[in-house]
């Protein structure tokens, strides 16, 4: 049954509840936490799953895959992939990584696991909503699933779902008609679950901290949870204005999206009035922040393990928050840099790449950050710390193609081929994973009260390192020969015919890279119940407040009293303490002891 | 020092507020001390994602404004009468909250209870307005403004019975005497939803009127 | 312990992990400077300007690239740790932190002002009088070229005239007499070399995007809005034109044919052609 030696304060008393209460439909938080990351992983290896097809489709296209064919009668008719089937695959893998993993487990799972544990709290404001948001998330993911098994299959129009394509039904395509609706009602839900999470959230980091915690001690992971949970309260119900329009659109005949003078089906249609660069407009809008939301966290907790790991404190704490703060702020005024060849105003092309070249700058200050932080440092190497370095070289090498990018007359070119595919991949998929791996190595112990092995850990980390670059490096490259996105038969064009070398290369790869994954799954869930025991509360000398609990921490988090803080999180290697790290609760002056 | 969270009494008889314990579930004695309470933040906080809702939508109201199409529909007067029972909803739930400062259990049970009805009546009045309209042939699809205004009419409605349902479970405890002059936090975050939506309709009216 | 300054410890992870950032150097450098694959050959004048701004940005990221790179290899090779060590405890440093924002930032705004003068050459300046006109269509699947032969005028076109067995697929009004030269052509599209070529873009359907790799062009076509492009071809030849939005399950086969003619001659003798097989109707 479980592993989680749950300890009762003797203040609190709670009955002894059975096991659906404790470890089902529980309303402790890191229960919850737990319950975001198995289903967030699980959503990953679906999603996962839908890339290794295109892949497979990207490098030998064309080909007959018998087995596959038996398999999946209507996706591999006559034992080739069909067209339709190639882009559901595009359409499904953006949505279910894009929220149902990347949001899913660095705000659900993360999130819910350390806020209360750094803050000093014993749970969250409301651990009922808190519930709640986690039960309506796994309903939003059976919704996105069911989705690729209705008739007509998942929709086609990627995860974006432009206008009018994504407005028109059946009519523009199989997959537009009962899955767009499942996949409207996937992230509708998902909204509301997110919003039920980021309500909680923030009210619990302002209202819950303990004594001496100052928003200045926070530790970098609750500032970028926090603002963070900003930004998706903002952002998302935008995308939720714009499905609930785009929703009309489809089954009640309004016009929002939909111009006059469309032809579908050999009909002109009736509509009239609507702009399709509304949809975008509406979906940037919320889509960038969420990009944001996405990586921030992942920022956070990267600078949080880098400087537990590097024995020294993160360089200028300070400047690290204010540029988390004006990356979210500037992140709601550079949503047009995904629509420069759109036919949007090219006046507001001219704006957009101005103040998309500007949000670099903040990244880059925290780059120099991480740099500094490692400058002069003492590193321990361990998976985490691995994977918090490996974070830094993969957000750079992501964030350097976005200034290609955010050119608006070079994106006239690269606009819409893989090396957009490459940026966001590096900046929003894999850096975030990075993070995220780290992150699960790390505070593993605190979770379960065991150690993932280590050696597994570390052939994870390399595999991964070096397949992540395999993957997707090449692909900057085949942007720039002209390869278009989304495309299931790159052969079609001469032009790309040279490419036919690199897409077998970057699919391979990703084979190895998919293969290399098992072995975190197999680690993960094999430590759960046979890792070595963690002995004391505090395996990695760190010192945010998480780790003054046991592995695991128990219900109720810290004992019979609260910990009061009196330092940042940062007091590693301070001259003339007795250890080389001092925990945020050891009053000034008793580090010397 | 734990902060009390409650409404202040401000009627000027003298006895100091009591220190009460934080209202929630006993989970600890959380040592903060910002000077809000929780469950306001989260109510300001679902009042600005609900913002940002109607911010979205609007905003494709004021793109699509210039269109040729765009055919602006004259509003019966059904709607202001509807305006007015809204508005005059949130005065009685202020008076509602006149009461429980004042500890009249039985004013208060009366204007909460005047409150419902006049949310009710306002829903109603919406259902009859959209009869109205559709009898008369201003239908979802006629023009681009009719579409807007059948939407956001209706996301509005929706969120007013997401009030209702607010406005009964403090009722319930008005019934069973569990709100007083000292803790009426649950009125008092009711009261700030209620007057957010209201002031949501007068800006959705205003624009679709005259916007 | 002493209080941290000067090298760590040499680790075989830290190592690793530089030789890696070595590697990722080496191929970037070899792959952006040697360039076995690269942009297809450039065929237009606006191209040339795009190609200078995606060098300029090259540069400054290159280096960017290779310098953090390389710092984050050298630091985490030379600041390892047995585990007990200590590090040094300094965490700020606001002059060179001010430095390097201020430098990031003025080396964005250069980049912003150097794009911005080939955005506007491209999107603030009108295509030249005599340019050759094109309208273009695009539909699920396929491209429709039409034009507006030597009359110069463009038949007027309606929705409601577009037929469904691809007789008529732009709905030309065969009625107006301006329509009678004008050639509506399939997945076809001509032009004269050093002639400049005005394109009206419009979508029957859903939004897709015409895409001319070689003259780097690039514009959605979105249904409701009729689109400006204007490209100068520099070289003669056949070029590729894809669809680059994507428009459905057939967004992969929209492919269409640009032919950039040596003369106008020869651009004309084509048409007539055109115009012969589509009056046999």
């Amino acid at each position: 049954m479980g592993n989680m030696q749950v300890e009762h304060a003797t203040e609190h008393a709670h009955p002894q509840l059975g096991f659906w209460r404790k470890y089902v439909f529980s309303t402790d938080h890191k229960i919850i936490g737990i319950q975001y990351m198995i289903t967030a992983m699980t959503m990953a290896v679906v999603g996962g799953l839908l890339s290794m097809f295109m892949r497979l489709q990207l490098a030998w296209p064309g080909h007959a895959w018998p087995a596959l064919g038996k398999i999946f009668p209507v996706a591999f008719a006559g034992n080739i992939m069909d067209p339709a089937f190639y882009v559901s695959l595009v359409t499904m893998h953006g949505t279910i990584m894009v929220f149902f993993l990347f949001t899913a487990v660095l705000t659900g799972a993360f999130g819910n696991f350390l806020i209360p544990l750094q803050i000093g709290a014993r749970d969250m404001a409301f651990p009922f909503l808190n519930a709640l948001s986690y039960w309506v998330f796994l309903l939003s993911c059976i919704v996105i699933i069911s989705a690729l098994f209705v008739a007509g299959g998942a929709p086609l129009g990627g995860w974006t779902a432009y206008a009018p394509l994504s407005a028109l039904g059946e009519a523009s395509g199989p997959g537009e008609g009962a899955g767009m609706t499942l996949w409207i009602t996937a992230l509708g839900l998902f909204t509301v679950s997110g919003l039920m999470g980021g309500l909680n959230y923030v009210t619990t980091i302002l209202t819950m901290r303990t004594k001496g915690m100052s928003m200045m001690r926070l530790p970098l992971t609750q500032w970028s949870l926090l603002i963070t949970a900003v930004l998706g309260l903002l952002a998302f119900p935008v995308l939720l204005a714009a499905a609930i329009l785009l929703t009309f659109d489809r089954v009640g005949g309004t016009s929002f999206f939909i111009p006059s003078g469309i032809i579908m089906n050999n009909r002109l249609l009736g509509n009239s009035g609507g702009h399709p660069l509304l949809w975008q407009h509406l979906f940037w809008f919320f889509g960038h922040p969420e990009v944001y939301i996405v990586i921030l966290p992942a920022m956070g907790m990267a600078s949080d393990i880098l400087s537990t790991f590097c024995r020294k404190p993160i360089f200028s704490y300070k400047m690290m928050v204010y540029s988390m703060v004006s990356i979210a702020g500037l992140s709601f005024i550079v949503w047009g840099h995904h629509m420069f060849v759109s036919g949007m105003s090219p006046f507001l092309g001219s704006v957009f790449t101005m103040t998309t070249l500007v949000i670099a700058v903040p990244s880059a200050v925290k780059t120099f950050n991480w740099l500094g932080t490692i400058w002069g440092a003492r590193i321990r190497f361990t998976t985490a710390s691995l994977f918090a370095i490996g974070f830094i070289s993969v957000f750079v090498s992501g964030g350097l193609s976005g200034i290609f990018l955010g050119s608006s007359a070079a994106d006239i070119y690269l606009q819409d081929t893989y090396f957009v595919v490459a940026h966001f991949h590096l900046v929003m998929a894999i850096a975030p994973l990075f993070a995220a791996f780290g992150g699960i190595y790390f505070w593993f112990p605190k979770m379960f009260g065991r150690f993932m092995n280590e050696t597994l850990g570390k052939l994870h980390f390399w595999g991964s390192l070096i397949g992540v670059y395999a993957v997707f490096f090449p692909m900057h490259i085949l942007g720039i020969t002209g390869h278009m996105r989304r495309i299931y038969d790159p052969l079609f064009y001469d032009f790309l015919k040279p490419d036919k070398g690199m897409n077998i290369f970057v699919s391979v790869s990703a084979f190895c890279l998919a293969t290399v994954q098992l072995v975190f799954l197999a680690n993960f869930f094999v430590s759960i119940f046979a890792g070595r025991r963690v002995k004391e509360n505090n395996p990695w000398q760190a010192t945010t407040l998480e780790w003054e609990t046991p592995c695991p921490t128990g219900h109720g988090n810290f004992g019979d009293e609260l910990p009061v803080v009196h330092r940042w999180a940062f007091d590693y290697s301070v001259p003339g303490a007795k250890n080389d790290f001092v925990p945020q609760t050891v009053p000034p002056g008793a580090e010397k002891v | 020092m734990p902060v009390l969270t409650e409404d202040r009494v401000s009627d000027g008889i003298g006895a100091p507020p009591p220190l009460t314990p934080p209202s929630g579930d006993g989970r600890g004695e959380p040592d903060s001390s910002f000077p809000v309470s929780s469950k306001q933040i989260a109510t300001w906080l679902l009042m600005t994602g609900i913002a940002m809702l109607f911010a979205g939508l609007t905003s494709a109201y004021i793109v699509l404004r210039g269109v040729p199409t765009w055919d602006k529909i004259p509003l019966p007067p059904q709607v202001w009468v509807n305006t007015l029972l809204l508005l005059a909803s949130s005065l009685t739930l202020e008076l509602a909250r006149r009461s429980v400062r004042a500890d009249k259990v039985v004013a208060l049970r009366q204007w909460l209870g005047i409150t419902a009805v006049l949310g009710i009546a306002f829903v109603s009045g919406q259902i009859v307005l959209w009869r109205e309209m559709t009898a008369s042939g201003v239908l979802l699809t006629s023009t681009l403004h009719s579409s807007f205004f059948y939407v956001l009419s209706g996301i509005h409605a929706v969120h007013i019975l997401g009030g209702l349902i607010a406005l009964v479970l403090v009722s319930v405890k008005a019934w069973s005497g569990r709100l007083s002059s000292i803790s009426f936090e649950p009125l008092r975050l009711c009261a700030t939803y209620w007057h957010f939506m209201g002031g949501v309709w007068l800006y959705l009216i205003l624009l679709l009127v005259f916007g | 312990m002493a209080d941290g300054n000067g090298p760590g410890r040499i680790t075989i992870a830290g190592l690793a992990f530089a030789f890696m950032m070595l590697v990722l150097i080496v191929v970037s450098l070899w792959l952006f400077i040697a360039k076995p694959w690269w942009f297809p050959q450039l065929a237009s004048v606006r191209g040339g300007d795009i190609d200078g701004v995606f060098t300029a940005v090259l540069i400054v990221t290159g280096i960017a690239f290779v310098g953090v790179q390389g710092v984050l290899g050298y630091f985490v090779a030379r600041y390892g740790s047995r585990g007990t060590e200590r590090a040094g405890y300094w965490h700020d440093n606001p002059k060179a932190e001010a430095g390097l924002l201020i430098g990031t930032a003025v080396i964005m705004t250069i980049l912003v002002f150097m794009g911005q003068r080939v955005w506007a050459s491209i999107y603030f300046t009108d295509a030249p009088p005599g340019s050759l006109e094109v309208q273009v269509t695009g539909e699920q699947f396929a491209w429709n070229f039409h034009y507006a032969g030597p009359d110069g005028v463009f038949g007027r076109t309606d929705a409601k005239l577009i037929t469904n067995d691809g007789t008529n697929p732009v709905g030309l009004d065969k009625k107006d007499p301006a329509s009678k030269d004008d050639i509506v052509v399939v997945n076809e599209m001509h032009a004269v070399v050093g002639k400049p070529v005005k394109v009206r873009l419009r979508s029957k359907d859903v939004i897709h995007s015409f895409f001319l790799p070689n003259m780097r062009v690039k514009q959605d076509a979105v249904p409701g809005m009729s689109i400006l492009v204007w490209l100068e071809p520099t070289r003669a030849g056949t070029f590729e034109l894809a669809c680059a939005e994507l428009c459905g399950l057939g967004h992969y086969k929209m492919k269409a044919t640009l032919t950039v003619d040596k003369t106008e001659q020869d651009l004309n003798n084509w048409a007539k052609g055109k115009l012969a097989e589509q009056s046999g109707n």
